[in-house]
C-alpha cells in the first residue's frame, strides 16, 4: 500500500471542507478526485503533501515517498529548460534528465530560457520534474491545465509508465485522461453535508 | 544542497536577478554623503565608519523582499517543502546565497568607499573585518524576516519594520568596532559582542525561520 487515509478531515482557512474521508491507494493504482470547484481537492492534496496539517484523521505513507505538482510549476523563468530540470534532479538525487526531456518532448527546447516558453510548454517542463523525483506517489493538482491534446497524450503516457513501474497517482482533474483510474467523488464527504439544512445557505 | 546555492547564484546574476542593486545603492549613498555633509575632511573622517555601516545595512535591507518572495510566487517554495531538503537547510542556503551576492560585494567595496569619506588609515582593516563579521548576520536576520512575511502581497514595508529593530545590535557593535579601529582605540569588547551575535544568529535563526516558513506555507 502506498497511501492509506482514514477518517481524514481537512480545512481551508480554518473551516473544514472535507470530513471523514477514507481511502487506500495501492501500487500501480490511479485515483481521480472528482468534485465541483471549491470542494477541497487542492486542500486535500496539499494536506497529503504535508504542506498543511489535517484537522483530524490519519495519513499513512512511507517517508519521502511523494512528489507534489500544484497549480504553480516552480519553473524559474530566467533559467533554461535544462537548468531548471538539472536543479530538481540534483535536489532529488536523480541523474536521468534525458528520460524526462524525452517523455515530454522538451529536447528541442532544452537550451531555451523558460521565460520564452508558452504556457503549455512551461507546464510540460513543470510536469517533467515529476520524472526526476524517483518517488512512487504522485499528487497532481489539475496537471492538464493549458496543455493541448498532444501534450495531454504525452502526459497520460508518462502517468501510465509510472503506474506500470509500481507507482501510484492521485490526480485532481476535470478531464478523463483515458487511464484505468478509479474515481473518488468528494461530494459525499463535504463537511457539514449530512448535518446542514436547506436554510443554512440563505440565512448565513 | 549545492544545487540550490548554485541556482540562487545563477538567478542573481541573470538579467533581472537584482545582483548589483544593493551595491549601486551603497555606492550612491556613500558618494552623496560628502555633498550633503560638506567637504570638511575632519568631520567626514569622524562619521565615516558609521556612514559606511549604515549604508551597508540599508543596502542589505533593500534586497530582502526578493529573498523568498520570488520562490513563493512561482511555487518553487512549496515544491522545495516536499523535497528531501529540510526547510532549515533551504533557509540557510538562501541566506548564504544572499550574503554571497549582496553582503560580500559590500564588504569588498567598503574600503574603497572609505577613501571617499577620508577614513583614517587604521580604520580600513577594522571596517572590513567588522563588515565581514556583521553582514552574514544581516542576511540571516533578513531571511528570517522574509520567512515571516512570505505570502503577503507587497510585504516589503512590514518586512523592513520587522527586521530593522533586529538589525540594531549588529549595527551598534559593528559600527563601534569600525569607529574604535579608525581612532586606534581598544576594541575587543564590541568585536567579541559582534562575533557573539553573529554566531548566535547563524546557529539559531535557520531553525526559527524554517518553522515560520512551514507555518506560512499552510
Amino acid at each position: 500500500m502506498v497511501l492509506s487515509v482514514s477518517s481524514l478531515t481537512v480545512s481551508r482557512a480554518g473551516r473544514p471542507v472535507l470530513s471523514d474521508l477514507s481511502f487506500d491507494l495501492m501500487a500501480g493504482q490511479a485515483l481521480r478526485l472528482q468534485g465541483r470547484n471549491g470542494i477541497g481537492k487542492t486542500t486535500l492534496l496539499r494536506c497529503l503533501a504535508g504542506l498543511q496539517p489535517p484537522l483530524a484523521g490519519r495519513i499513512v505513507m512511507a517517508a519521502d515517498s511523494l512528489a507534489y505538482a500544484g497549480h504553480a510549476d516552480g519553473v524559474k523563468l530566467q533559467l533554461t529548460v535544462l537548468e531548471n530540470l538539472r536543479f530538481w534532479a540534483d535536489i532529488f538525487g536523480c541523474w536521468d534528465i534525458e528520460r524526462a526531456l524525452q517523455a515530454f518532448e522538451l529536447g528541442p527546447l532544452s537550451d531555451r530560457l523558460a521565460g520564452t516558453l508558452s504556457a503549455g510548454q512551461r507546464r510540460r517542463l513543470g510536469l517533467a520534474r515529476l520524472l526526476l523525483t524517483n518517488r512512487p506517489l504522485w499528487l497532481l493538482d489539475e496537471p492538464t491545465v493549458s496543455l493541448d491534446d498532444a501534450s495531454v497524450t504525452l502526459f497520460a503516457a508518462a502517468v501510465y509508465d509510472h503506474l506500470q513501474a509500481e507507482g501510484a497517482v492521485l490526480i485532481a482533474s476535470h478531464i478523463d485522461l483515458g487511464l484505468p483510474a478509479e474515481v473518488l467523488a468528494l461530494e459525499p464527504y463535504r463537511a457539514g453535508s449530512t448535518t446542514s439544512t436547506p436554510f443554512d445557505e440563505s440565512f448565513s | 544542497m549545492i544545487a540550490l546555492l548554485q541556482r540562487d547564484l545563477r538567478l542573481a546574476t541573470r538579467a533581472g536577478g537584482g545582483f548589483g542593486l544593493a551595491l549601486v545603492f551603497f555606492l550612491i549613498l556613500v558618494l552623496l554623503v560628502p555633498f550633503g555633509v560638506g567637504p570638511d575632511t575632519a568631520v567626514l573622517a569622524k562619521i565615516a565608519p558609521g556612514i559606511l555601516w549604515l549604508g551597508a545595512l540599508l543596502a542589505c535591507l533593500l534586497s530582502l523582499d526578493r529573498l523568498l518572495a520570488l520562490d513563493w510566487e512561482d511555487g518553487a517554495l512549496e515544491l522545495l517543502a516536499t523535497s528531501p531538503l529540510p526547510m532549515e537547510a533551504v533557509i540557510a542556503l538562501k541566506a548564504l546565497a544572499h550574503w554571497l551576492t549582496t553582503g560580500l560585494p559590500l564588504v569588498l567595496v567598503a574600503p574603497v568607499l572609505g577613501l571617499m569619506l577620508n577614513l583614517p588609515g587604521a580604520g580600513y582593516i577594522w571596517l572590513t573585518v567588522s563588515l565581514a563579521l556583521g553582514t552574514p548576520t544581516l542576511s540571516m536576520i533578513g531571511c528570517f524576516g522574509a520567512a515571516l512575511t512570505v505570502g503577503i502581497k507587497r510585504g516589503g514595508l512590514l518586512l523592513s519594520l520587522l527586521v530593522l529593530p533586529l538589525y540594531v545590535p549588529t549595527l551598534i557593535f559593528g559600527a563601534e568596532v569600525a569607529r574604535r579601529g579608525a581612532e586606534g582605540l581598544e576594541l575587543a569588547t564590541p568585536l567579541l559582542l559582534l562575533v557573539g551575535i553573529s554566531c548566535g544568529t547563524i546557529a539559531l535563526l535557520p531553525f526559527a525561520a524554517g518553522t515560520v516558513l512551514k507555518m506560512n506555507l499552510r
